[in-house]
């Protein structure tokens, strides 16, 4: 036993070690990537590790490892599990052999996503078990726990944490790392492995014959559990009943759901021991409607009736507000402070130097303002800042949307970005689909060679695997053209006099036209040792027009009509080609 | 009753938060203590205003709750204005005296406020501000601020001077060892 500050997902995934896993897979997504960043950078335990190019195929290739008999494990975000609901719907009909955990981390406040869903949804649509930690320790105890009760169901489970436990560290204490090996075996049996329809029908039945002793097992286990100490009770799960454990007085009972399905049995049990029931969960009301399904004469609180938010996340004070509101006293005061206002923001931004910006603005100086840009999921959606993205929905949607509208007698050009991981991801099919049926428009490609947002995990694009290992590089340009698309030009977005006429070219053209603007990530290049020679403005001859500055380059300043350059430069060089005055040069050269 | 001792370290993305926080975390261990902790990841780190909430000998979840924090160390004064109504009455905001300027204070025209409008908006509360980025040359490297503020807090948290410089040693890479023990103990006089 030792004991560490490790943070969340670290601990999940050092869990996964102890447990005997034998192999990993997922597409990256915040707050769920350093589950397999953690196991693939340690040297505890070997076994398979993957970055696959999405979540279906992170899925399917987990599955059909645990249908051989080893452990196995993907990760993914809330919004990832959305791209691998196909076969999760159906591998609980199929059951696994080895232990399989589908971790699905959702992110309450939609800290950096596009929406915030609930993973226990699904767990309750596709009718397998879901564990719900509400601390570090829980997380990493529960996924031991998690692969037993796979392998004793034969049943995927779903492992739900949330960014709060992904993100958060504590003290915890760790276990031994298992000595186990399995070696996959694949037992043919296409009564399970077969979904065609008469199969399906036998293996639905099957599927929900488990479900009442599944739902006994998780209390037996001590996952649900309740405490009784007075005639009202809050029930809580998740990091919410961490937040209700610091306020609860000691003479409210209480309940934990750490798992479900929840017994109904012994939720009814509990609920009518109590006069009122507080229900305190983050995102949908699913405890809640599981309550007051089960409650006959006791009164319940929750989000149906006002007392807590159906949106964003708890804390505390939001919990003892939910408390006051249900007519339960609790044990903390909270002021209620106002923050100080007229302050300017500091939102995220396109890092200094990166080529995502030029990329974006040689477009729109070429496509201009009524040009319509979808674009994607990435470090690139911060270009709305520059008024270069229009749509954003879900991973590959700007080449859908966009092609979508292109039919509709739209007449304005229609330009849309995407990452290459993104692309990779879900892109491939959309310009498929776009230049099969005849679409008109502009797919621009920001090529940084990695995928960057998520913390720089490789992808096929980068020429390296999840363990680092050298793997040939995938060509873009082959891809594209084999989509179907006549003209692909790939450039170089630092060489704005190129990127320009390159644009100028697609929007002459009639048809689906792909741009590759290829220069690598910076914070990557950077990494990588590449230097370049900063730039800086001479104040003589800067005519104070402030052009550099509506660039956005957060390495650009600008005091008293002149602007100057810091030292966040990445030496890029684009801002001395915007400059009319020609007031910008490499530090040192005049 | 409160159990914990509640610090938001805040600063902007890249100013090294997280390692502060690790400190400040590997610090309790030493000491055989709880510790709860929480920091902003992914895109948010970009530039962007970043915090970390950390709750020494907390046994519940990791946030902390506005108006209740006991003491909120900031590498940037703009920040320290930012995140002010998290400390609670009598609370310490402990603040490097620069300041990156906000990119939309350029692109927007924003009005940016002066170092002095900020102290005078925080002149309510306990303010300790150091320059941590001369600090830091002093001790060797621009990159050691991080550790010159942890120094600089060692006065009011509730760990010992011993157990956080075991901590520096322990996390900073190793040949930066004896730079960053520089830069805590700078920090460290300069919070007398």
């Amino acid at each position: 036993m030792v004991k560490k500050y490790m943070l969340g997902n670290e601990a999940i995934a050092y869990a996964c070690c102890e447990a005997d896993l034998d192999f990993a897979s997922g597409y990256p997504g915040t707050p769920s990537s350093e589950v397999v960043d953690a196991l693939r950078h340690q040297k505890m335990r070997e076994f398979y590790i993957e970055w696959s190019v999405n979540e279906k195929i992170a899925f399917e290739n987990a599955l059909g490892a645990a249908w051989t008999g080893v452990r196995s494990l993907v990760t993914m975000k809330h919004v990832g599990l959305n791209v691998a609901a196909d076969p999760l719907m159906t591998s609980s009909y199929t059951g696994v052999r080895g232990g399989f955990v589908i971790l699905s981390a959702d992110d309450p406040y939609a800290h950096s996503s596009q929406n915030e869903q609930d993973s226990r949804v699904y767990a309750k649509f596709a009718r397998i078990p879901c564990f719900d930690p509400s601390n570090l320790q829980e997380a990493h105890d529960m996924m031991k726990g998690a692969y037993e009760l796979s392998e004793e169901f034969s049943l995927p489970v779903l492992f739900r944490p949330t960014t709060r436990i992904c993100h958060s560290k504590s003290d915890v204490e760790l276990g031994d790392i298992g000595e186990n090996h399995r070696t996959g075996k694949f037992t043919k049996n296409p009564k399970q492995y077969v979904v065609i329809p008469v199969h399906t029908r036998e293996l639905h039945k099957e599927l929900n014959k488990k479900q009442g002793p599944l739902a006994r097992r998780l209390v037996e286990l001590g996952l649900n559990h309740y405490e009784i100490k007075g005639d009202s009770a809050v029930i809580a799960s998740g990091i919410a009943a961490e937040y209700v454990q610091e306020i609860i007085p000691e003479d409210v009972s209480f309940a934990k759901i750490g798992a479900y399905p929840i017994d109904t049995e012994w939720l009814s049990g509990f609920i009518s021991k109590h006069k009122k029931v507080l229900v305190i969960e983050e995102l949908s009301p699913l405890v809640e409607e599981e309550v007051r399904q089960a409650a006959c004469e006791t009164e319940v609180f929750g989000k149906k009736n006002g007392c807590v938010p159906y949106e964003g996340e708890l804390d505390p004070a939001s919990v003892a507000l939910a408390f006051e509101k249900a007519g339960f006293a609790h044990k903390n005061k909270y002021p209620e402070p106002v923050a100080a206002g007229g302050l300017p923001p500091r939102p995220p931004l396109l890092c200094a130097g990166c080529g995502h910006r030029a990329t974006f603005y040689a477009m729109k100086k070429v496509f201009g303002k009524n040009a319509i840009y979808p674009s994607d999921i990435g470090c690139y959606t911060l270009g709305l800042q520059m008024g270069a993205v229009d749509t954003t929905i879900c991973m590959g949607a700007s080449i859908t949307v966009g092609s979508g509208m292109t039919h509709t007698g739209e007449e304005n050009d229609v330009v849309c970005t995407i990452g290459d991981s993104t692309f990779l991801h879900t892109g491939i099919p959309g310009l498929l689909n776009a230049a099969y049926n005849g679409a008109n428009m502009t797919v621009v490609i920001l090529d940084n060679r990695i995928t960057a947002m998520t913390g720089h995990q490789p992808n096929p694009n980068t020429g390296k695997t999840a363990l680092g290992q050298e793997s040939p590089l995938i060509s873009l340009e082959s891809l594209c053209r084999s989509c179907g698309v006549e003209l692909v030009d790939t450039i170089d977005p630092y060489d704005l006099t190129g990127t320009l006429e390159a644009f100028k070219r697609a929007k002459g053209h009639k048809g689906v036209k792909v741009i590759i603007a290829r220069q690598p990530c910076v914070i990557a290049a950077r990494r990588a040792g590449i230097k370049r020679r900063k730039y800086e403005v001479d104040p003589e001859t800067c005519t104070g027009c402030g052009l550099c500055v509506k660039y956005g380059c957060p390495a650009i300043e600008f005091y008293d009509n002149k602007a100057s350059i810091n030292e966040l430069c990445s030496g890029c060089g684009v801002c001395a080609d915007i400059c009319p005055a020609g007031a910008i040069k490499t530090e040192g050269k005049r | 009753m409160k159990e914990s001792f509640d610090l938001l370290i805040v600063g902007v993305g890249g100013q090294g938060t997280v390692l502060a926080s690790n400190v400040i975390g590997d610090a309790c261990l030493i000491e055989g203590r709880t510790v709860r902790s929480a920091e902003t990841h992914g895109m948010a780190q970009r530039g962007g205003s970043v915090e970390s909430h950390i709750r020494i000998d907390g046994k519940y979840g990791p946030l902390i709750s506005k108006g209740t924090a006991d003491l909120i160390i900031s590498f940037d004064l703009l920040e320290a204005l930012r995140y002010r109504h998290f400390l609670k009455d009598g609370g310490v905001i402990i603040s490097s005296e620069s300041m990156v300027m906000p990119t939309s204070a350029f692109t927007q025209g924003l009005a940016v406020p002066s170092a002095d409008d900020i102290k005078a908006g925080l002149s309510d509360v306990k303010l300790i501000t150091i320059d941590a980025a001369e600090i830091a040359k002093e001790a060797g490297s621009i990159l050691s601020q991080n550790i010159v503020m942890i120094g600089c807090a060692a006065h009011h948290l509730p760990l010992s001077k011993e157990s956080l410089l075991k901590a520096v040693r322990d996390l900073v890479p190793p040949k930066t060892i004896e730079v960053n023990e520089k830069a805590f103990e700078l920090g460290f006089l300069k919070g007398i």
